[in-house]
């Protein structure tokens, strides 16, 4: 072959790459177009048929009903949820982790019980906690959704974080044990600054799941801590006649999720496949 | 004991943390958060079974011992064995195409174009989103009069069409399968497009000089390089299409009448809308025994707790 037609047919490819990798895009991202767009429309034009791809104007009304009728609130009790959550699993994961790592506390049949918690069915504990919520009066609780998630959370934080902490070199910690230091001051000092990366973006990931999760939600609240994807299927009925409400409270809670995720690309990968995938 | 205690003494304002002993400083730190996987590790296995040997229903609070008839009933009861039939069609049918679906995808974004970073930052999207958020969107797009699903296909008809997605019972199995492998794909293809990035070129350069064909390659030396990420990711979705639910919930919530009841929906019904309390713990139990048996051998098998 000569040169020239090499770099033809290196062009055509490229060219084939790129047809392929929009299809990909159409697919993969249009539905979230669609979703966000209904959110921006007017009722005339979320029933018209055929569909409107695109609105002549964006308006914001259906926002504004959510925050007027206070369905709203129910972003803000995911927030607190997820947020509070995140910080108890955090620490005491990582306190968890650090022990699995540096004195191999309860050996190997810890680490695959406590991994095997993370993937148990949620359908499975949910009803005998469920029970004990009702006994205890947790039901409808901030406090009882937060002992939930950070439960739920931990194996994935433990996970994580014993990943991290094995990448954190022991001379560091060794020295500051000769300087005097206490084992929990080393914990607090050395390794905790020394993670931070890593508890950061762990943090992020435990913070999305809590954000995310709805079977939980769906059994343990009623009205007062209703969170937005419990609130997302409220609007779900026979007529559903509120696509714009579910089309806005969807937004609301996916636009964060987005932005704080694009802003963790580097850790993206080593998030979602559990440690799996370093770097 | 006494030995800590001479120290606090001795030690004064120099070593105040010395309060709490080193020694046993690696059980103080696992302690929280071994009583709170207790809380939803152990309390549920011990709760299930107790309930699980009584007989409450919502009717009667009859906490008297029932012997095994409830796990009797497990066996004659044929919406339960279709509902893990379902649970099992979807994933079998979803885990393969996720994967096979993502490979592609990681082998066509794998050498270098310009603007890659941003596909694949906005491809990945999916798997972001809350899994009940992506029913409700999936929900809108297979509306069959105002969703754009519809009308596309109509312009290939050459004539409007009508589907009913969600109620029709042949097309309620595609639409939730099409929302599950749109969310998880990009899953699967981000993490295989993780591992096939660390493949050693040198190896594959050297195979292709050797006049080794691209099939060859992959199956000889890219994919026994990427299995042990693959088998983890395969995992994570096998265990997360188990225990579907948030998906089905907002798509169909398990119909037409039973026809997409998967085992977390049907053991919700029988929780929660028929307070079957009893019988509902002997479910739970089942599952906790199914899944704790797959996921400890797999987690063993692949050397995950190492």
């Amino acid at each position: 072959m000569t040169n020239l037609s090499v770099a033809a047919t290196r062009r055509w490819k490229l060219a084939g790459r790129y047809g392929l990798a929009s299809l990909l895009l159409v697919f993969f991202v249009f539905p979230i177009y669609w979703l966000f767009i209904i959110s921006l429309k007017t009722p005339d034009e979320i029933f018209h048929f055929p569909p409107i791809w695109y609105p002549k104007s964006l308006q914001f009304a259906n926002y504004a009903v959510l925050f007027k009728d206070g369905d709203a609130v129910s972003v803000l009790n995911s927030l607190i949820l997820a947020g509070v959550s995140t910080v108890i699993a955090m620490i005491f994961g990582t306190m968890c982790a650090y022990s699995l790592v540096r004195f191999k506390t309860g050996g190997e049949d810890f680490a695959v019980w406590v991994i095997s918690q993370r993937l148990m069915p949620p359908i499975a504990i949910i009803f005998p906690i469920f029970l004990l919520y009702v006994y205890l009066g947790w039901v409808d609780s901030y406090g009882g959704l937060i002992v939930l998630y950070t439960a739920f959370n931990l194996p994935y934080v433990i996970w994580m974080m014993r990943g991290y902490i094995e990448d954190i070199p022991l001379e560091l910690e060794e020295s500051a044990l000769v300087d005097g230091c206490s084992r929990w001051a080393v914990l607090w000092k050395v390794v905790f600054p020394m993670a931070r990366t890593g508890l950061f973006a762990t943090a992020v990931f435990t913070f999305v799941f809590a954000w995310n999760e709805f079977i939980f939600a769906l059994v343990l609240t009623r009205t007062e801590v209703v969170t937005y994807t419990v609130q997302v299927t409220h609007y779900f009925g026979g007529q559903s006649n509120f696509w714009a409400k579910i089309a806005a409270m969807s937004a609301l809670g996916t636009v964060p999720v987005f932005i704080t995720v694009s802003l963790l690309q580097r850790f993206l990968v080593r998030g979602i496949s559990m440690g799996a995938v370093k770097g | 004991m006494t030995s800590a205690s001479h120290a606090d003494n001795s030690g004064g304002a120099h070593h105040p943390s010395r309060r709490m002993p080193d020694h046993n400083f690696r059980y103080w730190i696992i302690a929280p958060s071994v009583f709170l996987l207790l809380l939803i590790g152990l309390f549920p296995l011990i709760y299930s079974l107790v309930v699980s040997f009584q007989q409450i229903t919502m009717t009667d609070y009859d906490t008297s011992f029932a012997g095994l008839t409830n796990y009797a009933q497990l066996f004659d009861d044929a919406r339960l064995w279709q509902s893990i039939a379902h649970t099992l069609i979807i994933t079998i049918i979803a885990l393969p195409i996720e994967l096979v679906f993502g490979l592609a995808m990681a082998h066509l974004f794998l050498e270098r174009m310009p603007g890659r970073q941003i596909f694949i930052s906005l491809i990945v999207l999916p798997t972001v989103i809350s899994p009940v958020v992506a029913g409700a969107t999936w929900r809108l797009l297979f509306d069959q009069r105002y969703g754009p699903i519809n009308q596309v296909i109509g312009w290939f008809a050459g004539h409007d069409v009508i589907m009913l997605w969600n109620i029709t019972p042949h097309l309620v199995y595609p639409a939730i399968l099409i929302c599950e492998v749109w969310q998880w794909t990009p899953f699967m293809f981000l993490i295989l497009l993780a591992a096939l990035s660390n493949v050693d070129k040198s190896l594959t350069e050297a195979a292709e000089l050797d006049g080794a064909g691209f099939w060859r390659i992959f199956f000889k030396i890219v994919l026994p390089a990427i299995w042990p990420v693959m088998a983890i990711a395969i995992l994570i979705r096998g265990v997360d299409l188990f225990r579907i639910f948030d998906v089905i919930w907002a798509l169909t919530s398990g119909g037409p009448g039973t026809m997409t009841e998967t085992i977390s929906i049907y053991t919700y019904v029988q929780g929660f809308q028929q307070f079957e309390s009893s019988y509902t713990a002997a479910i739970a139990f089942l599952i906790v025994g199914l899944m704790s048996v797959v996921v400890i051998w797999a987690i063993r098998r692949m050397g995950l707790a190492k």
